[in-house]
């Protein structure tokens, strides 16, 4: 049974409409999550809302890995994203180039997806990732 | 107030790869030598805490027993990340603070071979697949490459690119700095790993891991083992002149695992937990880092290290790249670091580092380190920290006797 629906790699990768993540928010003290929790790392409490977090943020931290085990490509710059929510997200930052000194922290950031791979039954795996947000052009003078 | 805590003997192999031992040679090498070096026998142990990260499942601590003295005693086989063999010394540790024992042995023991720098899974394609969500993310297939890292060498370079963003004075060569200093300690210690001294250029050369840390800034895989005899101060007043005198004083001996702190579910905090770790080693054994003479510290890579100046309050807040610079962490700077080597150097084999660096510190507070004593140590510090986070801390003096 093929599929033309994308599946998501992670649960919390929702694609429609508009692709997003959802975090589990602790309803005592705000703290988030991506995995479900039986209490809450930060205060103990045990009840959780769901939210979306936003798509935009800034580069909080990265690296360009070089080694990694077999099967996975490299160069890939993996990153950490603090959303404009105060939400923390691991993954990769979407970028033609493996050089780090043109990666400046704290680097405005979006959301995106991706095809990741295609199963034997033909259904599609969804990735997310970063990529540098495009400031909207400043009005240039006419010439 | 409860019974003082010393380190009667300690003994160490050689980190390398040992092709014809396996990790149950390695070990009893280990006890046996910190028992000949404590001058007591199987017989005056009390309790035996064994630390491997591959091995604890199985029952490394009894094999042990088997090749040195079978005595029915207690055992605890204890796995905790890289600080595995600091567990062991722990556990160890609080058996004789309990009073249950007199006297404990601490081993931590590694068979790692050529495998184990990375922790990602492989992602080899199967014949056949299909996508079905699995584990507490719901994922339908490995990560690792996909959303980010979680490589150990991964996780240390993020967290060294944060401390070079927090400091911008901080960059790449002070990173070559790091492993350059303990590659060249490393060619005073006969029990080392690698041995041999690298430029900065042929550090800064070497084929990039995760950048800023290139294959001569990650510590190596390997094998190797290390051991100590604790013993309780009323238990020590009953030993022999000798034995007193070169007993080395565990002043603070502590553990702590990572606080929760916002972000840290994805990116591993490495410093907070650090940093609570020497705070309470400090205050319990009434010493601060400016009576340190000499620290034995996780530089699993080498951001690692110079984060580590700034959590264990070796330098200003922020200074990691000044103090490499002024040349303090070297062997003949004001507060030498790794000189043993460090596992950069020295080498990582997982259980035993805890233990062998109670080993580097003991050897210096006797003054019987040989050509790489740093002279006159008195007071010395020793750090490891394991993913997933755990952190320990011991701080060790000289005997007054
Ligand atoms: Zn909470």
């Amino acid at each position: 049974m093929s599929s033309d629906v994308p599946v998501p790699i992670v649960d919390y990768l929702v694609l429609e409409p508009e692709p997003h993540l959802l975090a589990w928010v602790c309803v005592a003290c705000g703290a988030r999550f991506f995995d479900r929790r039986n209490g809450c790392a930060s205060c103990g409490s045990s009840e959780f809302k769901r939210v979306q977090v936003s798509s935009t943020g800034h580069l909080r931290a990265f690296t360009v890995v070089h080694r990694a085990a077999p099967g996975i490509r490299v160069p890939f710059v993996s990153a950490i994203v603090e959303t404009d929510d105060r939400t923390f997200v691991r993954s990769n930052l979407l970028v033609e180039h493996s050089d780090p000194a043109q990666i400046r922290l704290p680097m405005p950031v979006r959301l995106t997806t991706y095809a990741a791979g295609i199963d034997s039954r033909g259904t599609e795996c969804a990735a997310f990732g970063y990529v540098p947000l495009e400031r909207p052009d400043r009005p240039r003078a006419e010439t | 107030m409860s019974e003082s805590l010393w380190i009667l003997g300690a003994a160490m192999t050689r980190f390398t790869r040992h092709a014809n031992l396996d990790a149950v040679d390695l070990a009893s090498e280990a006890v046996s030598g910190a028992l000949a070096d404590g001058e007591v026998g199987v017989r005056d142990i009390d309790v035996l805490a064994c630390g491997s990260l591959f091995a604890s499942a199985g029952s490394m601590g009894q094999q042990i027993l088997k090749q040195v003295g079978q005595t029915g005693i207690s055992v605890f086989n204890v796995a905790n990340a890289c600080a595995t063999g600091a567990t062991a010394v722990r556990t160890a540790a609080l058996a004789i603070k309990a009073g249950e024992a007199e006297m404990a042995l601490a081993v931590g023991v590694e068979k790692m071979g050529k495998a184990g720098l990375l922790t990602g899974r492989s992602r080899r394609k199967p014949a056949e697949r299909v996508y079905e969500p699995a584990g507490r993310y719901g994922s339908v297939m490995p990560i690792d490459g996909i959303l980010g890292t979680s490589t150990m060498p991964g996780v240390f370079a993020q967290s060294g690119m944060r401390y070079v963003h927090d400091n911008p004075d901080v960059g790449f060569e002070h990173f070559a700095k790091v492993a350059h200093k303990n590659h060249l300690h490393s060619t005073l210690n006969p029990l080392a790993q690698y041995r041999k001294a690298f430029s900065l250029e042929e550090i800064k050369n070497s084929p990039m891991v995760a950048y800023p840390n290139t294959l001569l800034m990650c510590c190596p895989t390997g094998d190797g083992a290390a051991a100590v005899v604790l013993v309780g101060g009323e238990r020590l007043a009953s030993l022999s002149a000798s034995q007193r005198r070169r007993a080395v004083k565990v002043s603070a001996s502590v553990q702590v695992t990572d606080p929760y702190t916002p972000g840290g579910a994805v990116m591993p905090d490495v410093n907070t937990l650090t940093a609570n770790a020497a705070d309470a080693a400090y205050e319990m054994a009434g010493v601060g880092p400016e009576d340190l003479d000499l620290v034995e510290l996780h530089d699993c890579f080498a951001t690692a290290e110079l984060m580590h100046y700034d959590n264990l309050r070796l330098c200003e807040p922020g200074g990691g790249g000044e103090f490499i610079d002024s040349g303090a962490p070297g062997r003949d700077g004001s507060l030498p670091v790794n000189v043993s080597g460090g596992l950069i150097s020295k080498g990582h084999p997982i259980g035993a580092t805890g233990v062998a660096n109670l080993f580097e510190l003991t050897a210096h507070l006797r003054g019987e380190a040989g050509e790489r004593q740093i002279g006159g140590a008195k007071v010395g510090l020793a750090h490891v920290i394991g993913l997933g986070s755990t952190c320990a801390v011991h701080i060790l003096e000289r005997s007054a006797a």
